[in-house]
């Protein structure tokens, strides 16, 4: 159970930190304190990596709420399509067409853009800005005891090259022909033509602009999280002796600084193909009653260059959700994580194996299916990390004296999501069953469980976990609980049928199924669908509120240490200033995870080997 | 107005629960905090319990309850012959990680309510067992290794391009924004040359005419196979991405403008068998399937049967733009006399559409020796006549 200090008069921690830590100076230095002097550098054009972290959190928040009202619209259009939607029509104007009866319904090209906005923003701003912008800001400095990051400044641009791309794609959503609508991963040739579709002209150039800048902003970040790991980490911390958290969010910049890249020169070729008569991935088109003069290019080289991105993509999008959960999931159970350097080593792997295995995503692309076999091995062997964690995870609970709460139970929850979503990975990984589940509702099913569902798992978890460090104040622990269980129960109704509906072949990206006789047998499974996407949508409306109310009202944290963690950041003062230490910097005598050792309920990490005692692990 | 309602009790609900929570926190004030942090345990220790029991029980039942639509069972059994193979391995995946599912949800949740935080208890302290580790490497391992051995043979087999002295038929199928066009080779056996610059609304698929194999290419509205023939798709675009898939026969294969792809598939099961085996009945003369024995409208109780309407279809996988959803076209598998008696009523694109057309290279003179035999002009290529068996 939480320690809990009664009169805060003389803080331990602040002793060892007197005793051992290490003094730079730093107050010497920052009289005055520049950084915060006045509203708009403290909440607006903030230095400070925790309110940089607040406003990544705070935006990601936003754009999750969008992208999920617009999956609950594209949702009752396949759930109910025959449903009168005119009342949408205050809100999408044009894109709800009104036949003479007064039935209104959903335009398709408009349906195509809902799903193309909603996956762009759930992976880029909310999956990827969202989580990894809000923890490394708020965990690394923290965590390792620097006082901030490298560069504060190469921070703040990063949020607001992040807030551009987001204002950039906003607006786009205003355009006269619609947003981009040619799918996420925008292929060309759609995504490169205007001619063969509305949201193809000036909404792909927005799209394209904001990516670009939301890569600057991914780029700036992630030298930074690389930089400060790797340089500001206070004495004694040595890379073995840093929590996951550090570790997830260190390959999880690596993996982005390597792959983005990519994928802007993907964009700029696609900018070329578009505007400047180039033919990086056209060739041979007639489209529109004319003949293009493009030849000689290749569309499937863009799906290389893309998915070189997107695949990393996908474990930057879980990698830092692994991490929180690794550490909510050792501090809730009491114990150390099981098998540290096995988790460390697993996470390594993952980063590098992601590179390899890219070409999964195109079995059936067209590419030479001699070369798919390198890619069936490299995919099914990252399943071996991937399993080996989630064995660490299980046996982190095993022996365990378990606090429930709602960030544990998140943790646990993410655990259950990852092996469902992974498990079905191993289909997908293996050519031959690829090719009859590529592109159906069974890959909807798999990356949601596994990355959508699974990664909002983590950041649940974390903002739990830290919104006191955050806000000075706990959530309501109630109804985090009550969203906990409305959400895994909710998410796994919508996202497990999907398999049966892959499995009997339904194509994914479909406006509607009745079409086809084979894709039309299913209206009961989609309405069951879109009812329970709308319930779980209502949960996390509670979530916000529970979010928001707390920052103001919620319970007021008086003990520094609430779930008594051995990291860092609980040894800061309750509302940490500038500088997150006031005295000196602490210094690390031991590795993140004594929990249980020697019949101490925990022991933090700047607490000193007692004589003849073997560090932990 | 429904919005407007469905807003406030949203607001209404949410009220309530605030204040739910904040009585619960006044509660843990009263009585302690780790008192109530241990009651807390308890009870989600046997949520997470009763969760566990129901989301297996759920996924088992909602499996059986639609096993109908799993690769291999009943009426989603494959209709080709690499079908089954590619089937097979996917239900051997799906014992191996169904067992893994089962058992590792299992004991997720089982430790976790073993395992909740009790006062006076301590945790063990039990940082690593690097013996463990091993073990739960080299056994996902294992398993890896026989599953990818098993899929790279199918697939090399599957993926593998016809051998040129073999026998088979070759058809293209080529997508644009959006239908697929198909065009089989006519008498021939081989399909004509193409250049997309000649793309014109007569001639859709940009067909050189001064190459004699386009002469006698016929564009159907349907795909017409016979069964037990291997058959190689020629697949293309024309403007976008597109994807040819034929769900039924596990073939699917992007259409890429500027690089024609292909599949080779040899469908095993004909139309009217796959009819006959979605309409089967049990032996107390039930049907087997009974969803397929509902009438095709739903309005019209005397309107055909499912089964009996049933066709194996042409579906798109790509996203290719607004239209995308919709371009279907029908696939027939017939006896081989039955095919040859559809090949004989099908006449020439360039007969029906091009002769003594501007378009015509030959307009002026007669047309060069082929092996097309003119047809009657009353055939109607484009609605191929379902046919009996005529011999
Ligand atoms: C056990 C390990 C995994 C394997 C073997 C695996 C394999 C695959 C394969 C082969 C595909 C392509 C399916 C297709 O389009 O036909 C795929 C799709 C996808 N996977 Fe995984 N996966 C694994 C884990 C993950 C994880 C951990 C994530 C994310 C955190 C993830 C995210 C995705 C996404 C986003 C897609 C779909 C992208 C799209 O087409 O829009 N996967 N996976
Ligand atoms: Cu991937
Ligand atoms: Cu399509």
């Amino acid at each position: 159970m939480a320690n809990v200090e009664t009169k805060p008069v003389v803080h331990e921690e602040d002793l060892l930190i007197e005793e051992y830590g290490y003094d730079d100076h730093f107050h010497e230095h920052h009289h005055g304190d520049k950084y915060q002097s006045n509203f708009i550098t403290t909440y607006i054009f903030s230095q400070d990596h925790k309110m940089i972290a607040k406003q990544f959190l705070i935006t990601g928040m936003f754009w999750a709420i969008v992208g999920a009202a617009m999956s609950l619209i594209f949702r009752l259009q396949l759930g109910f399509p025959e449903e009168n939607m005119a009342w949408l029509k205050p809100l999408l104007g044009k894109w709800i067409t009104v036949n003479e009866a007064g039935i209104g319904s959903l335009a398709p090209e408009f349906y195509y853009a809902l799903v193309t906005m909603h996956g762009t923003i759930l992976v880029f701003f909310v999956l990827t800005a969202g989580l990894s912008g809000t923890f490394a800001n708020f965990l690394i400095p923290l965590q390792i005891g620097a006082r901030d990051m490298a560069s504060p400044f190469l921070n703040m641009l990063s949020y607001w090259f992040f807030f551009l791309s987001g204002l950039i794609m906003f607006l786009s959503l205003f355009l006269n022909t619609g947003p981009f609508s040619g799918g996420w991963t925008a292929y060309p040739p759609l995504s490169a033509l205007p001619q063969a579709s509305s949201g193809s002209g000036a909404g792909m150039t927005l799209w394209l602009l904001s990516l670009v800048f939301f890569v600057v902003s991914v780029l700036l970040g992630g030298i930074n999280y690389i930089t400060t790991i790797l340089n500001l980490r206070t004495k004694g911390m040595s890379m073995w002796r840093m929590p996951l958290t550090i570790w997830a969010l260190f390959v999880t910049a690596i993996l982005g600084l390597l792959s983005f890249p990519v994928l802007v020169s993907a964009f700029l070729l696609v900018m070329f193909d578009r505007g400047l008569g180039t033919s990086f991935f056209l060739s041979e088109i007639f489209i529109g009653g004319q003949a293009l003069d493009h030849v000689g290019g290749s569309p499937v080289l863009y799906q290389h260059l893309f998915w070189f991105l997107g695949h990393p993509e996908v474990y930057i999008i879980i990698l830092p959700a692994m991490g929180l959960v690794s550490e909510v999931l050792s501090v809730h159970s009491r114990k150390p994580i099981f098998g540290y350097k096995a988790m460390v080593y697993s996470i390594l792997a993952i980063g590098f194996l992601s590179f390899i295995v890219w070409a999964h995503h195109m079995f059936m692309s067209g590419v030479n299916p001699f070369i798919s076999n390198f890619f069936v091995i490299f995919t099914l062997i990252i399943a071996v990390p991937s399993a080996v964690k989630v064995f660490n995870w299980i046996a982190t609970l095993y022996g365990g004296n378990v606090r429930f709460t709602a960030a544990s139970l998140f943790a646990i929850g993410f655990v259950s999501m990852f092996i469902s979503g992974g498990l079905t990975g191993i289909f997908l990984g293996n050519s031959a069953i690829d090719i009859q589940l590529h592109d159906t509702y069974f890959v909807v099913a798999h990356f949601h469980i596994v990355m959508g569902v699974a990664a909002f798992f983590g950041m649940f978890a974390g903002i739990y976990n830290w919104f006191p460090k955050m806000f000075g104040r706990f959530m309501n622990e109630t109804l985090g609980k009550i969203h906990f269980w409305g959400t895994i129960i909710g998410a796994y109704a919508v996202f497990w049928p999907m398999h049966y509906l892959g499995m009997a072949g339904v194509p994914r990206r479909y406006y509607r199924f009745d079409s086809f006789a084979a894709f039309g047998q299913f209206d009961a499974m989609n309405q069951f669908i879109t009812i329970a996407a709308i319930v779980t949508f209502g949960f996390q409306v509670l979530f916000v509120i529970n979010f928001f109310y707390s920052i103001w009202k919620g319970r007021k944290m008086t003990s520094r240490n609430p779930w008594g963690a051995t990291t860092l950041e609980w040894t800061t003062p309750l509302e940490p200033g500038h500088g997150n230490w006031p005295g000196k910097l602490p210094t690390v005598q031991r590795w993140a995870y004594d929990y249980g050792k020697d019949g101490k309920e925990f022991i933090p990490q700047i607490q000193p080997l007692e004589e003849g005692e073997k560090e932990g692990h | 107005m429904t919005a407007l309602l469905a807003t406030i009790c949203l607001i209404l609900i949410s009220i309530i629960v605030v204040q739910i929570g904040k009585v619960t926190e006044l509660a843990g004030k009263i009585r302690g905090e780790e008192e109530v942090q241990e009651q807390s345990n308890k009870r989600h220790a046997n949520y997470s319990l009763i969760f566990m029991v129901l989301f297996l029980a759920a996924t088992l039942v909602s499996a059986w309850y639609y096993k109908d639509s799993m690769l291999w069972y009943g009426p989603n059994e494959s209709a080709s012959e690499h079908g089954s193979s590619l089937d097979s391995i996917f239900n051997i995946t799906l014992f191996f990680t169904g067992l893994v599912f089962i058992i590792t949800q299992i004991l997720l949740f089982y430790f976790a309510w073993k395992y909740r935080g009790q006062r006076g208890r301590k945790a063990l302290y039990m940082p690593h067992d690097n013996r463990l580790e091993v073990i739960w490497t080299v056994i996902p391992a294992i398993v890896m290794t026989f599953l990818v051995v098993g899929g790279l043979d199918a697939w090399n087999e599957v993926m593998a391009d016809v051998d040129p002295n073999e026998e088979y038929i070759e058809i293209e199928g080529t997508g644009y924004q959006f239908a697929w066009h198909l065009r089989y080779p006519g008498p021939d056996g081989k399909l004509g040359t193409r250049d997309y610059r000649l793309v014109s609304g007569t001639n859709p698929l940009g067909q050189d005419w001064t190459d004699p194999k386009n002469l006698d290419d016929f564009h159907p509205s349907e795909i017409y196979l016979p069964v037990g023939k291997k058959v190689r798709v020629r697949i293309t675009a024309r403007d976008v991405l597109h994807n040819f898939y034929l769900p039924h026969f596990r073939v699917k294969m992007d259409a890429v403008p500027g690089m024609p792809t292909y599949f080779v598939f040899t469908p095993k099961t004909t139309t009217e068998e796959y009819r006959r085996k979605l309409g089967a009945l049990n032996l107390n003369g039930e049907p087997m399937y009974p969803e397929w024995h509902e009438p095709v409208d739903p309005s019209d109780p005397e309107s055909p049967k499912k089964f009996e309407a049933f066709d194996f279809e042409l579906a798109c996988a790509e996203l290719c733009g607004e239209g995308h959803y919709a371009m279907r076209r029908v696939v027939k598998i017939v006896s081989e006399g039955e095919y040859q008696d559809w090949l004989s009523k099908q006449q020439p694109y360039y007969e029906s559409t091009i002769k003594g057309t501007d378009d015509d290279p030959y307009k002026e003179e007669a047309a060069p020796e082929s092996e097309v035999e003119s047809q009657p002009e009353e055939a109607e290529p484009e609605t191929p006549q379902t046919t009996e068996t005529t011999e």
